[in-house]
């Protein structure tokens, strides 16, 4: 089976789809976007019917069509108006069925949209891998050398512009890569799961890490895994391998939260809550001190902030605590 | 700009600003000028525009009319973000895929880090500085999302003190946070005003801070009403009575 051409192909392209997928996935997941690439799926599919009817390759329109899309649902996000929400779901369903006419009028049946909807392990050409290649490095080179600037828009956009980033090129940045993502991963996942592939390998990865730096390894280890697994079996069984990577991806999840869910109980088990503060910091009883020459008095309006103190109230006082008594003020 | 050391730029210089927000003018007509190594308080009760005021003065907001300038510069043109640090108005620490405290800190200093460059060493001792200056450097390999909203918000304090910024812009940082890491706060401060640094903040209840606070600025409506010295209905800082022979009490 490896020494079938189109299986090598197929290998190449599903190896890099599974790296840049949940690579530009952890940035869209982190900014709470997870659907974002399944829209731009969506536009794409009319990108593909443009390059079989006008007789281009396939990739490059749909490209080209996915960057323009992603481009308007990154301008219509930052607007953030109501209407934003409608004009995206226009665009998303003018995607597909713009997609399926174009497709229809290029004269191909449903059979050849199967192919970029489910992907495909025999029609992955020579020049549409040599695409693929160039594009999915280009898409781990950013994701990994824009790092930290990428991970401080995600993680407050507002701080980010106050570190002083060009925040909104950066956003168009995340987008463009999306997009280019989506048509990286058109052949091997398809256009209607490549979405999947984005966010599983994400959430499958926060059940058992901590930090973003691990999230984002650990994602792309198991794009990778489910992706190759995914191609083989999918040439074992002759299905389509977008589903079988895609459930082999799901199946990981699970596996990952039962296991996640079974590691947290035994560390609490283990490490139960630190005592942080050992009741001795409330001494009892109180020795009486008295300050003295305190020219205040304290009164609920006076502006000190109050703090209970068992059955009395303690004012703050430049760091410590008044409480009245009598005619003077002890500390507390 | 002729003699730095006898007309210093202001940090802050806010000229006639409104802003409006949906339709409506939340700031009418603002000035303020804020000298370098000043301490503001910005008081006013909620909805009187503090933080839109903030945000504005760190170009999260445009004006509808008026300018701000940060060092001299007008604000959309200013570039030196890395004497600027920002805390915003209590927002979770945590985005939807975990991240570490170190991480969260660390973005505070992308300011002065260029594209494609990865973490120094003394990136990574600067963060666990601003970390232990929050008393949270024991806390630096668990996620932000698992901590409790104070110690967030002591994050989001470190993340702004790690670039060691001239000018520290304060939305209410001590909001949620318990009194006594509220006092490491304020050493904190302390040391960066002695050391020269401005700072602006808005407070409710300016507790230990109180004491370092050179002027306060009231908001009302978008409107400043009071601008001058801390005053006792206002910043709680009374005529302090304890004087060197009165501290710490007797005991009887
Ligand atoms: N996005 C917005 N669109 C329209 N009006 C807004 C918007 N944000 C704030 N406002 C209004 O602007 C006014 C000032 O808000 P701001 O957040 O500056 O108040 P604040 O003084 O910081 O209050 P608080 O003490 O509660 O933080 C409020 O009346 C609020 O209703
Ligand atoms: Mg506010
Ligand atoms: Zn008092
Ligand atoms: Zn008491
Ligand atoms: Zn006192
Ligand atoms: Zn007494």
């Amino acid at each position: 089976m490896f020494q079938l051409e189109f299986m090598q192909r197929a290998l190449i392209a599903g190896l890099l789809t599974g790296l840049s997928a949940p690579a530009i996935g952890t940035y869209l997941v982190q900014r709470r976007l997870s659907l974002m690439g399944d829209g731009i799926g969506h536009i794409a599919i009319t990108g593909v019917a443009l390059g079989l009817l006008t007789g281009t390759a396939p990739v490059l329109t749909a490209v080209l069509v996915a960057i323009a899309g992603a481009t308007a649902i990154e301008l219509v996000r930052a607007r953030g108006k109501a209407s934003g929400d409608v004009a995206l779901a226009l665009l998303f369903y003018g995607g597909i069925a713009g997609g399926v006419l174009l497709i229809g009028l290029a004269g191909q049946g449903a059979a050849t949209l199967n192919t970029y909807l489910f992907g495909s392990l025999t029609t992955v050409s020579q020049s549409d891998l040599y695409v693929v290649v160039g594009l999915a490095v280009t898409v781990l080179v950013v994701a990994i050398g824009l790092g930290p600037q990428l991970f401080a828009v995600c993680q407050d956009e507002e701080f980010a512009r106050v570190t002083g980033l060009r925040v909104q090129l950066l956003n168009l940045l995340i987008a463009v890569m999306a997009a280019v993502t989506v048509t990286v991963a058109m052949r091997t996942v398809g256009l209607l799961l490549v979405s999947a592939l984005m966010v599983v390998p994400v959430a499958t990865a926060q059940q058992v890490t901590r930090s973003f730096r691990s999230t984002f390894i650990t994602a792309c280890a198991i794009g990778v895994t489910a992706c190759v697994a995914g191609i083989i079996t999918s040439y074992n069984a002759n299905v389509a391998p977008g589903a079988t990577i895609v459930v082999l991806a799901l199946a990981g999840f699970v596996v990952a939260a039962v296991v996640g869910t079974l590691l947290r109980r035994r560390h609490a088990v283990s490490a139960p809550l630190a005592d942080e503060e050992p009741e001795v910091d409330i001494p009892e009883p109180a020795p009486h001190v008295v300050s003295s020459a305190h020219a205040h008095a304290h009164n609920p309006a006076c502006g000190h902030p109050k703090v209970e103190h068992d059955d009395h109230v303690d004012y703050v006082h430049d760091g410590h605590l008044h409480a009245a008594h009598g005619d003077h003020w002890d500390e507390h | 700009m002729t003699d730095p050391a006898q007309h210093p730029t202001p940090a802050v210089q806010v000229t006639d600003l409104s802003v409006d927000l949906g339709g409506r003018l939340v700031l009418r007509g603002v000035d303020l000028q804020i000298r370098q190594g000043e301490v503001v308080a910005v008081l006013g009760t909620n909805g009187s525009g503090k933080s839109t005021l903030i945000r504005t003065v760190v170009g999260l907001l445009p004006a509808a009319r008026g300018e701000v300038r940060l060092f001299g510069q007008p604000v959309p043109r200013f570039r030196q973000w890395q004497r600027v640090g920002y805390v915003p108005q209590r927002i979770t620490a945590a985005g939807g895929v975990p991240a570490t405290v170190q991480e969260v800190v660390s973005s505070g200093l992308l300011s002065r880090r260029r594209l494609f460059r990865p973490l120094k060493a003394a990136d990574r001792q600067a963060a666990e500085h601003a970390l232990e200056l929050v008393d949270m450097a024991d806390r630096r390999k668990d996620g932000v999302a698992e901590l409790s909203g104070g110690q967030q918000q002591r994050v989001l304090i470190a993340r702004a003190l790690v670039s060691d910024p001239d000018l520290l812009i304060l939305d209410e940082p001590t909001a949620g946070v318990d009194l006594a890491s509220q006092a490491i706060f304020a050493d904190a401060i302390r040391e960066r005003v002695a050391g020269g640094s401005t700072v602006v903040m808005v407070s409710h209840d300016l507790g230990p801070m109180d004491a370092l606070i050179d002027r306060s600025v009231v908001l009302r409506r978008g409107r400043i009403v009071y601008d001058g010295p801390p005053h006792a209905s206002q910043t709680h800082a009374h005529v302090h009575p304890h004087s060197a022979d009165d501290e710490p009490g007797w005991l009887s």
